[in-house]
């Protein structure tokens, strides 16, 4: 069998298995500690890790610095890019060094707006000018030349094709949701071979959207996994849910946490239950499990959830 | 039309320390419809100057005219009998009637009293929005004649980024509207929502300032 790029997540989507993958955030420090604690509490229970790109905008060790600690502890990264910091020329000198250092999955991303690093007690860079040379489905694209064509974006040639296994990410309840599915095919017609989405908490409003996905192909053509966050109160489910576009926490789940005597476990029982629901739509692939400061939770869940041991490939 | 703001009061005051004599200049054009530099704003700004320089312990004469234009030449002359009584000029036109003045009179320091902020549109008394980024490729003919590049916070070109609020507005100021929540409407209401089906390439910035300057060069229109 020929592969795009031959990662682990690529090849265990193809043989047709659930796919997993969990979310490792950079330190917001020079520390290499941090990632390699991380990858060995998490190692073998998922088939890519993702290392995100300064997330809300707040400063934190690159994603591809903390992508190759990852490899080297034996994870294999998703490296996250987004089109917020960097033009054409440092995405694609950046993605030929990620090639160039092992890293063969990418995800792309338009960012979070700079904006969004002022919150809590962080300053953050509001005063940041952002970059956007290219929107997230210009950036598939410019990933699926360097690989299919072996051509940098201006046309230039590059000595040999770029192997990358490319994603792209769907916000399917945002507004506006009928547009949604169509940006989706947008991503998909660009060049992403695989979707990680936003949280999900309302499994039949998604299996809605997706739904409408598979009924235009979509889901035959790239594999969507549905994103997860893992719960951890009451509270951060209502914020989530007010706050964050896209996320829609059904009052049910929201009122079963805030009567829960144990919340920590209540939000693993309630994530281990999304991952058996979303696991019975038609055309999903897998699921991106996140527990944001709380990674510690994921093997505990990914077991519970039946997800563990991961494939051989 | 160009519009402005006032720069904040105590930044002016810091630049006009030591200045005796100020000539104090207008333009009736685009900063006069937004209220930042017409007329009614010189005659409203010079008396507050005057007696902030007094509760310093000093004295500020202020000198006021109002141009037509500050970024026509012919405008600018007007200055040319008012300037040698004056030891420093604030400019309350845009960043073009500012360097009109400073490139006229160089022998003069001159500042800016507003900042110039965009290319916008009057949607009601005392609100302007942004309509307008001067990217020199334009897209208007794609997107349903409302503009991404001035109007989303990231530029976007091929749709609303996932960061749209319930409500339509832009996760970025919940006064914005996300314009691609617009541009989906209007194609729907169009009935051609396959045009933003369409993946548009990475633009070409080079006609906007990232090319280095820009310049207009019609020698079709020299005598």
């Amino acid at each position: 069998m020929s592969y795009k790029a031959g990662s682990r997540l690529e090849k265990v989507i193809a043989a047709g298995n659930f796919a997993l993958t969990v979310e490792v955030g950079p330190p917001r420090s020079a520390d290499p500690e941090v990632i390699r604690k991380k990858a060995a509490l998490l190692k073998g229970y998922a088939d890519g890790y993702n290392v995100t790109d300064n997330q809300t905008a707040v400063v934190r060790m690159s994603s591809l610095a903390g992508a190759k600690l990852l490899l080297d502890a034996g994870c294999e990264p998703v490296l996250q890019m987004t089109c917020r910091d960097r033009n054409r020329i440092a995405l694609q000198s950046d993605l030929l060094g990620a090639s160039a250092l092992g890293i063969k999955n990418c995800l792309c991303l338009s960012g979070d707006h700079q904006k969004a690093g002022v919150s809590g007690k962080l300053k953050g860079h509001p005063g940041a000018k952002n970059v956007y040379d290219l929107d997230s489905i210009q950036l598939l694209a410019v990933l699926k030349g360097l690989r299919d064509d072996a051509r940098q974006e201006g046309g230039d040639a590059v000595d040999k094709p770029v192997p990358f296994f490319i994603g792209a990410a769907w916000t399917p309840l945002a507004t506006p949701e009928e547009f949604r599915v169509l940006r989706l095919a947008k991503k998909i017609e660009a060049g992403a071979d695989f979707i990680q989405t936003q949280a999900v908490y309302d499994v039949k409003r998604f299996g809605a959207q997706l739904a409408k996905a598979r009924e235009m192909g979509l889901t035959d053509r790239a594999a969507i996994l549905a994103g997860v966050i893992v719960p951890k109160s009451a509270g951060m489910m209502k914020y989530m849910n007010k706050n964050v576009p896209g996320v829609e926490v059904p009052e049910e789940l929201i009122r079963r946490m805030e009567s829960a005597k144990d919340p920590k476990a209540e939000g693993v029982k309630i994530t281990v239950e999304l991952i058996d629901a979303l696991a019975g739509l038609p055309g999903l692939k897998g699921v991106h499990l996140q527990a944001i400061e709380a990674e510690d939770l994921l093997p505990e869940i990914i077991k519970a959830a039946g997800l563990c041991p991961r494939p051989e490939i | 039309m160009i519009v402005a703001e006032w720069k904040p009061m105590p930044e002016l005051l810091e630049r006009m320390r030591g200045v005796k004599k100020l000539l104090l200049v207008g333009c009736a054009t685009c900063v006069a419809e937004c209220a930042a530099g017409g007329e009614r704003e010189v005659e409203t700004l010079a008396p507050l100057l005057r007696m902030a320089a007094a509760k310093q312990g000093g004295a500020l004469e202020v000198i006021t005219k109002t141009l037509e234009r500050q970024c026509e030449w012919e405008f600018v002359e007007e200055l040319a009998k008012l300037t040698p009584a004056a030891d420093a000029v604030l400019s309350l036109a845009c960043g073009i009637g500012v360097q009109a003045l400073a490139e006229r009179f160089p022998q003069l320091p001159v500042y800016p009293g507003v900042n110039t902020t965009a290319l916008s549109i009057r949607e009601k008394p005392g609100l302007w929005t942004a309509r307008c980024a001067a990217c020199g490729d334009c897209v208007l003919g794609d997107t349903f004649g409302l503009c991404p590049v001035a109007r989303c916070a990231k530029s976007l070109l091929n749709g609303p980024c996932g960061g749209t609020r319930k409500n339509g507005k832009c996760e970025v100021d919940e006064n914005t509207e996300c314009v691609w929540t617009l541009i989906f409407e209007r194609a729907r209401q169009r009935g051609q929502l396959e045009v933003l089906l369409k993946v548009r390439k990475p633009k070409n910035w080079s006609r906007s300032g990232h090319g280095g300057p820009g310049r207009i060069d019609r020698e079709d229109l020299r005598v």
